[in-house]
């Protein structure tokens, strides 16, 4: 299976089909879409619609029920690694160890990223831009639930990603963070860069196309006859 | 190699926090060592005795004690979704369990090697016997760790994970603690103990190959 709909130019990322399953309840089915370099994916729905569960999806963690993701026209499943190499994650939880200094919990994700001698300087950007730079020395669990969640967003500076996934990264952000996020999208996108965000909140991503996990909800009675 | 440098910083991250958390390596230790203080008094101070049971003592404490500390191996990264980014990770997933199993073994394996002659002594092991001890530990431990990692692996997610990690981990320890003890046992009677320590290594080898790679199948499960 390669391209979909025959276009010239696959898209970066693509979804056909999808459909997943959790527990034995079908949360969503049949849900496409298509993302070019450049945009941004914005997922809306209900609680339990299934936004997480479509982002972690994507991030390759939960394997679709039905259907298939395509990155640049080819099969995610076949090349998992490299696809994984593209992709940043921010989910709900913050993944930060309370003993360790802010500066030491975003070296360890620069590392883990395969950043090498450079890794520092980059560290110190990321802690800037997100107006993290003086707290460097302290341990991250001194942090308020605000600034723990800019501190999980510097690791998208550190290691440049080509996709960006993001589920409720204003949750807990104060309105100037959120600006900071709004400008960093902007020029993740900008470079070429794509985003697949949750929210409930307006993010700051201007023309980011909208996708309704609540249109894709199976029908109640539809729920165990699943393929 | 980046891939090297991951590994190590993983490890190291390890280790500092779990010295840092301090309790549960610490933890492992103090049990090890109670336990075995426990034999002497209860059986009494007979000296005979103490030494011909010390071998499978010192090993049924240092299991217990790695069992103790087994469980929140990976539970902690599990709960505040670093997990989920090592999976993520451009380093392999097996690497990453080897990592956290190498760091384990480093803070809890390690010191109770240490302290293991020690209790030897208080349970009256004879002399010629230190050797093979330090030996089946050293060759021993290791597997303990790998093995319970991937036992840890299999329950993250789990209620009351610690009862369901004991039952399913201790039995596959049993050769460990067959040979390990019966090569402390084959030093106090004068016999041999090479087939022993032969049979440990045999078993570690085993553990360092497959344990890797069954704990980041049960990793893979768990971030689902």
């Amino acid at each position: 299976m390669t391209g979909v709909a025959g276009t010239a130019a696959p898209p970066a990322l693509a979804g056909v089909g999808l459909a997943c399953l959790r527990g034995d309840r079908l949360v969503f089915a049949d849900l496409s879409f298509a993302l070019h370099a450049g945009e941004a994916l914005i997922l809306t729905g209900a609680n339990g619609s299934g936004k997480s569960s479509l982002i972690r999806m994507i991030a390759g963690l939960l394997p679709p029920f039905d259907g298939h993701l395509l990155a640049d026209g080819r099969l995610v499943q076949e090349d998992p690694a490299a696809h994984r190499a593209l992709l940043a994650y921010v989910g709900h939880q913050d993944a930060l160890k309370l003993s360790l200094t802010v500066g030491d919990n975003l070296g360890f994700w620069a590392t883990m990223a395969g950043r090498g001698a450079t890794g520092r300087h980059s560290v110190d950007e990321a802690l800037a831009a997100w107006d993290l730079g003086r707290l460097s020395d302290l341990p991250a669990r001194y942090l308020s639930a605000g600034q723990r969640r800019r501190l999980a967003l510097a690791r998208l500076l550190v290691a440049p990603r080509r996709l960006w996934l993001l589920d409720e990264p204003t949750v807990a952000l104060d309105r100037s963070s959120i600006a900071i996020l709004g400008d960093l999208l902007a020029r993740h996108r900008a470079a070429g860069g794509m985003a697949v965000m949750a929210t409930h909140a307006d993010l700051p991503v201007g023309d980011g196309r909208l996708l309704s996990l609540d249109d894709h909800a199976p029908p109640p009675a539809a729920g165990m006859s699943a393929p | 190699m980046s891939g090297a440098r991951s590994w190590v910083r993983l490890v190291r991250r390890d280790v500092r926090l779990g010295l840092s958390a301090g309790s549960d390596a610490a933890a492992a230790l103090v049990f090890f060592v109670i336990a075995t203080a426990l034999f002497p008094l209860g059986l009494g101070p007979e000296a005979n005795l103490l030494a011909r049971i010390a071998g499978g003592v010192l090993w049924v404490a240092a299991l217990l004690a790695n069992l103790l500390s087994m469980e929140r191996l990976f539970a902690g990264d599990f709960e505040d979704g670093t997990l989920d980014l090592l999976a993520l990770g451009t380093l392999p997933l097996e690497l990453v369990a080897l990592a956290k199993v190498t760091a384990h073994w480093l803070i809890t394996g390690l010191p109770l090697m240490v302290v293991a002659p020690l209790m030897g002594a208080l349970l009256n092991l004879p002399g010629e016997a230190f050797g093979v001890l330090a030996a089946s530990l050293a060759l021993g431990t290791p597997s303990l760790s790998l093995l319970g990692g991937v036992g840890a692996a299999l329950v993250l997610g789990t209620r009351r994970g610690g009862v369901l990690l004991a039952l399913l981990i201790l039995p596959i320890f049993v050769p460990l603690l067959v040979f390990g003890a019966a090569a402390v046992d084959a030093a106090v009677m004068g016999l041999t103990v090479r087939p022993h320590l032969l049979l440990l290594g045999g078993l570690f080898a085993l553990a360092l190959t497959l344990g890797p790679i069954a704990g980041a199948a049960a990793l893979r499960q768990a971030v689902r």
